[in-house]
């Protein structure tokens, strides 16, 4: 969930799924220095002199998955609550004293962390720092009942302008309510429901701060036109003294089986059906994340995938078709869903996936296959490369490895897992995760039509 | 700062402030130095002789380069009897071409890990690729074979034909997609190049033919009405020897000028209604036609956009979003067209609060006529729009869009680099005078797709002009 805009989807492509292999002899390299302040406050600092620009990227290691029961949503609502003031830095003055100085800045939450970021001519690193550490540690005074329920207004719009608003928009939430069991943490989606939106209260917010947004729980990678002394410098000035809080403290999740097809229907405001085909998978870096990210790309990467070609183009049947591997930090899931056209059924569709999803068990993919998804995903790594700041650049991207793999600089090495993928890999990945294992099917029908859902 | 606060705020006050620190002063943001110079890459340009014009912009700090074939062949193009055929023609081109059939103009691309995009909007067709340099040969083969040899199979354009009129379909669902359709149509009428919608209608679709396709490609794809813009880490030199090699046969062609439709005379003020049952919010786009691309006022248009709706600080979005949680964001645009373009403020809102929105709509949109711009205000909008600028030169995608502006609309090669000092010459006497020319309350067309039984009597009870019926097309209902 961004703070702003609508452009959730790009979020879990860029991190998530998508790299690619090493064929270049030049090696994929963001060369980085690291210091942690006496309060636990990691820092990453990457130059990059190509454009006179700085990123600030922030990370705070909590998001939806550390919600309490009846507080779903609260990570992403908080997101929204840090842009509210804080001591020394009024409502509404963090956008103004950026934007003054030609700076962006944006916020998003996913179920793993929290980031906010400021990207902006060199000059204003100071005024970011001043920014980012003043709402770190001087936030809580300022937060009043009003500025929650204004931004709980905000929050509750976005959910109805990207969700509820929007065709299939509910489809997610009914798909991780049924694949994950209520204890799990990744059973509710990151925007939460409306009713839990409207339950939290500013003691909701003091408790959340306290636990969560404190230097020891967070990195700040700050990459582009900068000198790494004098970032080091006013990094200390600004956040030296805020104080450390209590240690994180987290359950391991519970076991997740899904040990029978589970069928759900859902009714929309849709013309045309649509089934969502969705698997229990690995996490993030999981041995198999990346054999899956191939099969992916095998299935539905493109008109000249298994699934666009029989589904959309063959038999046109659907409109569309769409398949990922979605690891993330403490598990993963794959997910095929297929637009049926006018006139035709869910039914038909689901078949045809199923026979493709065979077909690729049975016979694994060709050698080309595999090296097409290779070149795709190295493609896409190499423009990765081209931005410091924003959502996915380099500052980012710094930020996700590090807690995500514990180095900075593992682009390269992300890179070398798709380019060992064989195609034995993804053969017995199709085997092991999507035909040998259970799924939720959900069909996403028009209103008063549950009959063209998929029939067990 | 907030002067109210509960006792437990109170008692956390004191808990941070005993975290200050002794030796910084967070009374005030620091001071900054200078922001720094402007170094924007350099556009050099060479022209083939069959009249295309080659554009480079070198930029070697990732080994990707980003290729932009423009061509005069935009949606105003299409003939009254068939809107949608420009885009249907640009999506054709990749449907087979060359010794190519149209999975295998996709599987090439997938396999050199290029992104081939082939659109049309209003004032040009664009073929694109993206691609790592060291396959910029081959995926420069295969963009030559999409822009010169398309085939159009029969077979291709009844796919794609099918596909699209499914599409169609499913825009019914998406209420912005319908908002967009509408807003134009209402505003230019049919009869103006800017007045039908880009992927056509369910008619239309179902006329599209293989002849009527390659008729407008023999018409309009032509060398001397096109550009090809490369962004990356490449030379002039190896471009123009990479383009000749591949775009130096294709044939020129005489391609008419855009004829400039006229707009119909503005109407009074109404409220264009688009039924949504059961929708969760109301899309509202508020506007009328405005000026072209080229006008000089086009600096001072960007300033007072930035205050009113630009930006995040800007007005509308303060007002609906920051102060009243109306909505998830509020925006406006002039939009850069060759013709005179759609000024337009947009937000989609929760139902309930429909009419209050308009209101507060209404209220920005006549104040920042009504009122001079406060000097704070006007700084802060000049410097997010100037300094903000290099960062828009970052990628090979950012710089190439800057550059396809700059190419699109005819203006001078050193745009930019003069950019900074006009934006800095705006003053907020332009700016309400720009305000006064360009929005023009009296006229709004407002357009709400929505709830009709939630928000109708609320809309009516403005008293802001009459409610008009529309179907989701924008046009009347019979």
């Amino acid at each position: 969930m961004p703070r702003m805009s609508s452009a959730t989807a790009v979020l879990l492509g860029l991190l998530s799924a998508g790299p690619p292999i090493c064929l270049s002899a030049q090696a994929l390299r963001v060369p980085y220095t690291t210091f942690t302040l006496p309060n636990g406050l990691q820092v990453i600092l990457h130059e990059d002199h190509s454009v006179p620009v700085v990123a600030v990227n922030t990370w705070y290691h909590v998001g939806s998955s550390d919600e309490r029961p009846g507080r779903t949503g609260f990570a992403h609502l908080f997101e929204h609550i840090m842009f509210m003031g804080s001591e020394h830095v009024p409502t509404g003055e963090f956008d103004r004293l950026l934007e003054a100085v030609g700076a962006d800045n944006n916020g998003s939450t996913t179920e793993d962390r929290t980031n906010y970021y400021e990207d902006g001519p060199a000059n204003a690193l100071p005024l970011m720092l001043y920014l980012d550490s003043d709402r770190l540690g001087f936030l809580l005074p300022e937060i009043t009942t009003d500025k929650v329920d204004l931004q709980r207004g905000v929050v509750q719009n976005e959910r109805r302008q990207s969700y509820e608003n929007r065709p299939y928009g509910l489809a997610e939430e009914n798909i991780l309510d049924r694949l994950y069991p209520p204890a799990h943490p990744y059973h509710w989606p990151v925007i939460g429901s409306m009713k839990d939106l409207q339950a939290a209260t500013l003691e909701d917010v003091r408790r959340f701060f306290q636990s969560y947004y404190t230097p020891n729980n967070s990195t700040i990678a700050i990459a582009g036109d900068i000198s790494p002394g004098d970032a080091r410098t006013l990094v200390q000035r600004y956040f030296g003294d805020i104080a450390r809080g209590p240690a994180v403290i987290r359950m391991p999740p519970p076991p997740v089986h899904v040990t029978a097809d589970i069928d759900a229907v859902l009714e929309d405001r849709v013309q045309l059906p649509r089934v969502y085909d969705a698997w229990h998978t690995v996490k993030a870096f999981a041995d198999d994340d990346a054999a899956l990210d191939v099969v992916a790309n095998v299935l539905a990467g493109g008109r000249s995938s298994r699934l666009y070609r029989r589904l959309v183009y063959d038999l046109q049947i659907a409109t569309d078709v769409v398949a990922f591997q979605d690891g993330t930090r403490i598990d993963g899931k794959f997910e095929i869903f297929a637009t049926a056209r006018p006139g035709h059924q869910l039914g038909e569709l689901q078949r045809v996936i199923d026979e493709e999803l065979r077909k690729l068990a049975d016979g694994g993919p060709t050698a080309r296959e595999v090296e097409r998804a290779q070149n795709t995903f190295e493609a896409q790594f190499l423009s990765r490369m081209e931005r410091v700041g924003g959502f996915g650049g380099k500052a980012d991207q710094l930020n996700f490895y590090n807690y995500f793999v514990g180095t900075p600089d593992y682009f390269q090495k992300d890179l070398d897992r798709y380019g060992r993928v064989r195609a034995a890999d993804v053969q017995r990945a199709v085997k092991t995760y999507l035909t040998g294992a259970h799924r939720v099917v959900l069909s996403v029908v028009p209103q008063g039509k549950p009959e063209l859902g998929v029939k067990p | 700062m907030s002067p109210i606060r509960g006792a437990a705020a109170i008692v956390l006050a004191v808990l941070a402030s005993a975290r200050l620190s002794a030796q910084v002063d967070r009374s005030k943001p620091p001071t900054l130095p200078p922001p720094p110079a402007l170094k924007l890459p350099a556009i050099q340009t060479a022209t083939l002789p069959n009249g295309l014009t080659l554009a480079v912009v070198e930029m070697h700090k990732v080994p990707v380069v980003d290729v932009q074939v423009l061509v005069d062949a935009g949606a105003a193009r299409d003939p009254g009897d068939l809107p949608g055929l420009a885009t249907f023609t640009a999506l054709m081109l990749q449907q087979g071409a060359g010794t190519r059939g149209a999975l295998d103009v996709a599987d090439e691309a997938a396999f050199l890990g290029a992104q081939l995009n082939t659109t049309a909007a209003l004032d040009g067709a664009v073929a694109s690729l993206h691609v790592p340099r060291r396959r910029l040969e081959a995926a420069l083969d295969l963009l030559a074979d999409v822009v010169l040899r398309p085939a159009f199979p029969d077979s291709e354009v009844a796919r794609q034909r099918e596909l699209r009129g499914a599409q169609l379909v499913q825009q019914r669902d998406e209420p912005v997609a319908m908002a967009n359709v509408a807003f134009p149509a209402i505003v230019y009428g049919a009869g103006h190049p800017y007045g039908h919608p880009l992927n056509g209608t369910d008619a239309a679709t179902a006329a599209l033919t293989r002849d009527r396709v390659a008729g407008f490609y023999r018409a309009y794809y032509r060398p001397n009405a096109s550009r090809i813009l490369i962004v990356g880490d490449i030379t002039l030199a190896q471009a123009r020897a990479l383009l000749a090699a591949r775009f130096g046969a294709w044939e020129q062609g005489d391609v008419p000028g855009l004829a400039a439709g006229s707009a119909p005379t503005p109407a009074a003020r109404a409220v264009y209604l688009i039924d949504k049952p059961g929708a969760a919010q109301s899309v509202i786009r508020i506007g009328h036609v405005g000026p072209a691309r080229s006008t000089p006022d086009w600096y001072a248009l960007e300033v007072l956009n930035t205050i009113l709706g630009g930006a995040f600080t800007s007005r509308l979005n303060q007002n609906l979003r920051e102060t009243h949680g109306y909505t998830y964001g509020a925006f406006s645009q002039f939009a850069a067209r060759r013709l005179a373009g759609a000024f337009v403020a947009l937000a989609s809102v929760v139902t309930a609060k429909t009419d209050s929105s308009l209101v507060e709509f209404l209220k920005e949109l006549r104040r920042i006529r009504d009122e001079p711009v406060p000097d704070a205000e006007l700084a802060k909008a000049k410097a997010y729009v100037s300094l903000g600028l290099p960062g828009e030169f970052e990628t090979t995608g950012g710089a190439g869009a800057r550059f396809r502006e700059v190419l699109s609309y005819g203006l001078p090669l050193d745009y930019y680099d003069r950019y900074i000092e006009r934006i800095g010459a705006v003053t907020a006497a332009d700016v309400q005078r720009v305000a006064r020319q360009y929005i023009d309350p009296d006229h709004f067309d407002i357009v709400v797709v929505g709830d009709k039984a939630q928000i109708e009597a609320g809309i009516r009870a403005l008293n802001e002009g009459p409610i008009v019926y529309r179907d989701l097309w924008g046009l009347e209902i019979k």
